[in-house]
């Protein structure tokens, strides 16, 4: 979730600061530590968590992947919760709003808000599909519903792109504690990135051994914390530093200054009219992405009936009003003059909410909050390497490599290839600069929302062809590639310098990935039109119209024709 | 897939899936549409409406969709019920 704030933020980010020397917080550091190893050990035990002793080692994705698709409503809600509203957000979303205001941090409020509607209505359909054929990734459904390996791999490497700079963003949301944990100062690199590497390799160890179900428990831990921290934070920081009204009139003061790079305010605490086409569409396009990318799908695929997620969607938005809150601590900070100095001496908003626990609680008590947002890194980073890998083996290998695949054969696969998905987003962050991995992330919002067509149109309708389909993802995905490449960072001049521009042929500014959807929609219904005009027949749907509606008593598709063999070849 | 297509489900009445699309619909617009809410006042414990008038729609959104689970969920078991032939319409 939203990366298009750090953009900004960055922009903020450039006056050198005295000293960014820090001494290492000890007291905060041994709880931090402490909670890890507690999670570590959960996270191990999670493989023997409801699992039952015929399915000990996990050799099946059903059970490695999906966690047994057993979960229900109350594990779904951490798990989801603790998927989908990751540390990098708790750390850019205040920092966002530090740094610029409204326009790009608040807008995750009605993005989290509309998001769970859009969920409430799709997912229950996607699901009852997957349950009956046994589709693991949302690939798998595209493959079966239009019958093309091509655009079940179009989905597949979209959601593997979009994924693998996330997983990276989440070491960001770790390092960021380390920082202000006095670890990492910068003069040895190898021992800066020490811990960083030691939580990787824990956390790749039990991924490995408990699949989907070590971060559906250590979820539980982590949202515990997080809310301890915030419900804490919220009833005790704005009356600490002399009410609301008072950090609103602090944070208008900051935002509508000069800002000496471009010439205009740094932003706004309330968007102008300029800015409503660009708030809005912010919010949609994001929400509708969301449920696109493979580990929110991988949350619902492991529900453990139709109804299930219906009814997360309804209590998720606890989380969105946590998020909420949180993003006001940015407008705090300001207010209590935090001071996000990184260890090269320069201001990094990231470290603000870290920052501002800090200065404001004990140190026992930061080190909980601290630790809430590390282990926040972990519980998405487990599902989003599962999620990446399953799409991996099951649209990939399986599909263009070794169709006889065993189920135990892809587990196996599959587990491999977490491993690498999670190396690889280690040597992301540490090999290259951060910002690359903000502007992957980015991207990936772009690309993920052009798998939208093919996921949600045919969730409803067989009407789309394929080609017309992949053609307008395609279009998509160049679009919405070259439009983001060209907003220039008014301040760095770097290109990827956020996620709006204007809407073409008009001045209107809005979300890159909402125009790049609305290009290959329209592209999607044209090239359908046109090949049925030339009467290009396009049939090799392996499901049917009550495929959608089933619930977890009806019978799954492989029982099905068990019992009535195939009349024909 | 040759086997016939067994209905999970019986027929759909119009009225319960209307009334819920609204409800949906409802909780879907009203956050997007900005010039609404953006605006300072009323402010409430000193924030301004544009915050708490978003942060009050995670409340409404969420009350919005449980009305629309339990008129789905009521008509989802008819339905089930008229196919499977268990209990009554």
């Amino acid at each position: 979730m939203s990366a298009h704030l750090l953009a900004l933020a960055a922009a903020a980010a450039a006056a050198p600061a005295a000293n960014g020397h820090r001494p290492v917080n000890w007291v905060a550091l041994i709880v931090v530590v402490v909670l890890f190893v507690l999670v570590a050990v959960i996270g191990f035990l999670a493989a023997r968590w409801r699992t039952d002793p015929s399915a000990r080692g996990l050799h099946t994705l059903d059970e490695w992947g999906l966690g047994g698709r057993g979960f229900g409503t109350w594990v779904t809600w951490f798990l989801l919760g603790g998927d989908l509203y990751t540390a990098y957000t708790f750390v850019a979303v205040p920092a966002a709003m530090w740094a610029s205001g409204a326009v790009s941090g608040f807008f995750a409020v009605p993005y989290t808000v509309v998001l769970y509607p859009i969920v409430f209505i799709l997912m229950s359909r996607l699901w009852s599909v997957s349950h009956r054929h046994g589709y693991v990734t949302p690939a798998d459904f595209v493959g079966g519903r239009y019958g093309s390996r091509w655009l079940s791999l179009a989905v597949a490497v979209t959601g593997i792109v979009a994924t693998m700079p996330y997983i990276a963003l989440q070491l960001v949301g770790i390092r960021a504690v380390l920082t202000v944990l006095g670890l990492g100062s910068n003069s040895n690199p190898l021992m800066a990135d020490l811990p960083l590497i030691i939580a990787f390799v824990v956390l790749a160890a039990y991924t490995y051994t408990g699949g989907l179900r070590a971060p559906a428990l250590i979820a539980v831990v982590k949202d515990v914390l997080i809310y301890i921290a915030i419900i804490v934070a919220i009833a005790y920081l704005p009356a600490h530093f002399g009410g609301w009204g008072g950090i609103f009139d602090a944070a208008e003061k900051k935002l509508s200054a000069t800002n000496p790079a471009t010439g205009a305010p740094f932003g706004a605490v309330i968007p102008g009219a300029a800015g409503f086409n660009a708030y809005w569409t912010l919010a949609l396009g994001s929400a509708m992405a969301l449920f696109m990318y493979p580990h929110s799908i991988t949350g619902v695929l492991a529900t453990k009936s139709r109804n299930t997620i219906r009814r997360n969607a309804m209590v998720l938005p606890l989380y969105s009003l946590m998020l909420g809150f949180l993003a006001l601590l940015g407008y705090v900070a300001i207010k209590a003059g935090t001071q996000p100095i990184d260890t090269n001496g320069a201001i990094n908003a990231q470290l603000v909410v870290p920052q501002l626990f800090l200065d404001s609680f004990p140190s026992w008590f930061s080190g909980v909050a601290l630790a809430a947002i590390a282990i926040g890194a972990l519980v998405p980073a487990a599902i989003m390497s599962i999620a990446a890998s399953n799409l991996f083996t099951r649209n990939i290998y399986r599909d263009f490599f070794k169709k006889d695949a065993t189920p135990k054969h892809e587990a196996n696969v599959s587990k491999l290839v977490s491993l690498i998905v999670k190396v690889g987003a280690l040597v992301f962050v540490l090999g290259l600069d951060q910002s690359s991995a903000i502007n992957f992330q980015l991207l990936g919002g772009i690309w993920i929302l052009q798998t939208f067509p093919s996921i949600v149109a045919g969730l409803y309708t067989g009407w789309f062809n394929k080609w017309a389909l992949l053609v307008g993802w395609a279009a998509g995905i160049l679009y919405g590639t070259i439009t983001a490449y060209d907003v220039v960072n008014p301040a760095t001049h770097a290109h990827f310098g956020g996620s709006i521009a204007a809407f073409p042929g008009t001045s209107t500014t809005v979300y890159i990935g909402v125009t790049a959807f609305l290009l290959n929609a329209v592209i999607a219904v044209l090239g359908t039109l046109i090949l049925r005009a030339f009467r290009v027949k396009d049939v090799a749907d392996q499901t049917r119209p009550s495929d959608f509606d089933a619930d977890e008593n009806d019978p799954k598709v492989v029982e099905i024709e068990r019992s009535e063999p195939l009349l024909e070849p | 897939m040759s086997a016939p297509d067994v209905p999970t489900r019986g027929p759909a009445r119009v009225a319960p899936y209307l009334i819920a699309g609204i409800l949906v619909a409802i909780a879907i617009v009203m956050p997007l549409t900005v010039p609404i809410y953006a605006r300072a006042t009323p402010e409430l414990w000193g924030m301004p409406f544009f915050y708490w008038y978003q942060l009050l729609w995670v409340f409404i959104a969420a009350g919005l969709l449980a009305v629309a689970y339990v008129i789905v969920t009521r008509e989802d078991r008819r339905r089930r019920a008229a196919v499977r032939g268990e209990g009554t319409r």
